[in-house]
């Protein structure tokens, strides 16, 4: 085992193994320093590199070469080397890229959010929160495709797509045989089914999951709801399919589960793939043990709703007078 | 400074077949790199001569070589990079055509002081009836004994293909290149990992240019001290130019690097001047990726110093007043052509061939192009210009290959030099559609 090497990102050290990229070595740091994400899925090989979202300024090299890297790297491919210093949010060259890539992925999306399903649990949604301009210099018409069903339960939605490849490598590498990938080359580049074919696969929908807008969509949740007024609650079965773990987050409205998604982590990334039975087909709560209410990041728009999980300020907790004239958050947070 | 090397002989009758090359001289490297040399020698001689990569990035040769990783049990790999898209460049369609074996002569002398034993020419599909040539000329050297097993009896084998693409400009960039000879899709890889440690097949592999490795026979032949001796500087050897534009003799030149820019434009023996004794407006230099640069530029430098043929003197100045060599497609412009339709032609050119992999290049390169093709046909706005230059920055230095700067680089220069010209576009669309701008002034045109 080869020793940890030290790395600095916007001033916080850590020590990671060799080999670590950088924003694996952020992740291990946590907190606002992580670069955002939208093509890179830690589970997927290959994958990331693509969207540039994640750029970074290396301002030293390494303990040996302190020299800085001439351009702005993918933190998500570029790996970590012993005594490195990153910049990534302190950094206003990085964050004037950024806003730059979150423009251009912008361009042709189509910003349909009040009638996409992915809106409230968008990462493009998210990125463009945080770091896009308030209105567009794009004044030329979007480039635009027709909804097409690849398969009987997902549903394409070329328009909203940012190419950023997850579902080619999901279907190449967790499903047993790929039909689709990128069709034509630019900005002309599409998703797609090879003449037509239905993807039609016990592992098939969890390319929606790892869809980081709302190109892929479930047609079995297709405008049933808006997912910040569904209550997540992680449940599981026994499921027969054996890559499948069974362990899933159902999505409830009133008593009726209206999607069954795999659990995702802070990162947007699924925890364990599911098959297509667990995702599609068991809509009951019958068939699920309930393990309890799933815990949403509170800065998400689908905790605003019902988890009232307010986390008072650290000078409250520890003031007696304090306590008492908050007392009706602490009852929240202890429900 | 008019020494020939690459094209020596290129005016003898039948130089295309096996027979005359080899009478005029061919194949005497290989010989003296097999019988006498060490592979570590030959590649000692190709970092003495100090060539650098003739493709475009101009990356000394014989630096890329030692680079290439060479762990026990694992295949090499030398790929000749014959995808040559780069608007503007025909120098390698015109030494495949007329001397194939001055290539394959070069890919087995460089495949030799590499250690590969399997060789690949990675051709454009366009150059599909110079695949022909090649592989006739290939045959010829495996009926020879240059190629095979055992050559000149050496113990030394080597295998060579030739390997059409699809006509892609992106299937040039050496990582995308190496994806499609793999028979996947030419999208560039994320580097690092470099070809020279996890190339072709995940092997370690150097990608060179038809020129850079027709180059290594003369530098073996004549020792690589000796080929430093031509030209100038850092610049040695001679380069192939692709001359076009509105000039009296628009052909293939090679010349000695350090030739006087303003000689190359108006010697006779070389471009001849501008076409119908029209004024010099603007000179692309090295292919279209290359920041344009107008007349007074390209003949003197911002110092004042005279502007030369080779890879310092062109790049003289950075991209605020100078430019690249790049591959050597010198396209000049007289006073009659416009920029900003030619600016347009470029963007077009890159929109379409981005491989839409990373976002700033896919999105900003068809950003660029519809905001330059308004302006052409008169819908611009004076906001345009700055927009042009803003986007153009997004892109450039944030893609994964250069190919992204080499959309943003022709737009942000052409900006940057003739901003008057596209402002005249905007401000006199209806004028614009009807004449140039030419060499006037904008306030000449105003008054008209």
């Amino acid at each position: 085992m080869a020793d940890k090497i030290k790395v600095t990102i916007d001033g916080q050290s850590v020590e990671v193994e060799p080999g670590t990229t950088i924003l694996n070595a952020a992740r291990q740091i946590g907190g606002d320093i992580v670069p955002p994400a939208m093509c890179y899925y830690s589970k997927l090989k290959g994958s990331g590199g693509k969207c540039r979202t994640c750029l970074v300024k290396v301002a030293q090299g390494s303990e040996k070469d302190p020299r800085p890297m001439p351009k702005l790297v993918a933190s998500c491919q570029t790996q970590v080397m012993d005594g490195m210093v990153v910049e990534n949010t302190t950094s206003p060259e990085v964050l004037e890229a950024r806003k730059g890539v979150v423009e251009m992925l912008l361009i042709n999306h189509p910003l349909d959010c009040p009638v996409c399903d992915q809106a409230g649990e968008c990462d493009l949604q998210n990125l463009s929160f945080e770091h896009g301009a308030s209105n567009s210099r794009y004044e030329f018409e979007r480039r635009t495709f027709d909804k097409v069903d690849i398969g009987d339960k997902v549903q394409l939605h070329m328009n909203r797509c940012i190419l950023c490849y997850r579902c080619v490598y999901t279907a190449d590498q967790i499903t047993d045989g790929r039909v689709h990938g990128i069709l034509n080359r630019g900005d002309q580049s599409e998703i797609s089914t090879y003449i037509s074919a239905a993807i039609d696969n016990d592992f098939s929908g969890n390319v929606i999951d790892v869809c980081p807008v709302g190109a892929l969509t479930d047609k079995t949740f297709r405008f049933k709801n808006r997912v910040w007024f569904t209550k997540p609650v992680d449940a599981h079965r026994d499921c027969e399919h054996e890559k499948c773990s069974g362990k899933v987050v159902l999505w409830y409205k009133g008593d009726d589960v209206l999607r069954v998604t795999a659990r995702k982590d802070q990162y947007g990334e699924v925890e364990s793939f599911i098959c297509n039975t667990c995702r599609f087909d068991k809509k009951a709560t019958s068939d699920w043990t309930i393990e309890g209410p799933r815990k949403i990041e509170d800065t998400s728009v689908i905790s605003s709703n019902h988890y009232e999980m307010a986390h008072p300020l650290p000078i409250i907790e520890k003031n007696e007078v304090l306590i008492e004239a908050n007392k009706k958050m602490f009852h929240k947070q202890i429900k | 400074m008019s020494r020939k090397i690459l094209l020596e002989h290129i005016d003898v009758p039948g130089i295309n077949t096996f027979d005359t090359y080899r009478k005029m001289g061919g194949y005497r490297s290989v010989e003296k790199a097999l019988k006498t040399m060490s592979p570590e020698d030959v590649v000692e001689e190709v970092k003495k001569s100090g060539m650098r990569g003739r493709g475009g990035a101009g990356f000394p040769t014989g630096m890329k070589w030692s680079f290439l990783a060479k762990p026990v049990g694992v295949p090499r790999y030398l790929v000749c990079n014959a995808d040559e898209s780069e608007p503007g460049t025909f120098k390698d369609r015109y030494l495949m055509e007329k001397i194939p074996h001055g290539l394959i002569e070069g890919m087995i002398t460089s495949s030799y002081a590499l250690g590969a034993n399997t060789s690949y020419i990675y051709i454009r599909g366009e150059y599909f009836y110079i695949l022909r040539i090649l592989e006739k000329a290939i045959a010829e050297a495996y009926a020879n004994g240059f190629l095979g097993k055992n050559i000149l009896g050496s113990g030394y084998d080597l295998d060579l293909y030739v390997h059409p693409g699809a006509g892609a400009y992106i299937c040039g960039e050496e990582t995308a290149l190496l994806e499609s000879l793999e028979g996947k899709r030419g999208n560039p890889r994320v580097k690092p990992p470099f070809p020279a440690i996890a190339g072709l097949y995940a092997c370690p592999t150097v990608v060179n240019n038809v020129e850079t490795i027709a180059a290594i026979a003369p530098i073996v032949n004549m020792g690589g001290d000796e080929y430093a001796k031509i030209g100038i500087g850092r610049s040695t050897g001679t380069k192939l130019i692709s001359a076009s534009g509105h000039i009296n003799n628009p052909g293939i030149y090679e010349i000695e690097l350090g030739l006087p820019v303003e000689e190359f434009i108006y010697s006779d023996k070389y471009c001849g001047g501008i076409k119908n004794n029209k004024k010099l407006k603007a000179v692309v230099a090295g292919g279209s990726s290359v920041p344009i640069l107008p007349a007074n530029l390209i003949l003197k430098t911002a110092n004042n110093e005279e502007r030369l043929m080779s890879y310092e003197s062109l790049s003289d100045g950075g991209f605020v007043s100078g430019t690249m060599l790049g591959s050597g497609g010198f396209v000049v412009y007289d006073e009659d052509s416009c920029i900003v339709r030619n600016t347009w032609n470029f963007a077009r050119f890159y929109h379409h061939e981005s491989c839409g992999q990373c976002s700033p290049c896919r999105e900003g390169t068809g950003w660029m192009e519809k905001v330059l093709h308004r302006i052409e046909y008169g819908h611009g706005k004076l906001s345009d210009i700055d927009l042009l230059v803003e986007v153009s920055k997004k892109i450039e230095g944030n893609t994964i290959c250069p190919l992204g700067d080499a959309a943003a680089w022709p737009v942000a220069s052409a900006i940057r030099h003739f901003r008057e010209e596209f402002e005249w576009h905007i401000k006199e669309a209806t004028l614009s559609q009807s004449r140039n701008f030419g060499l006037l002034a904008a306030h000449e045109a105003l008054v008209k």
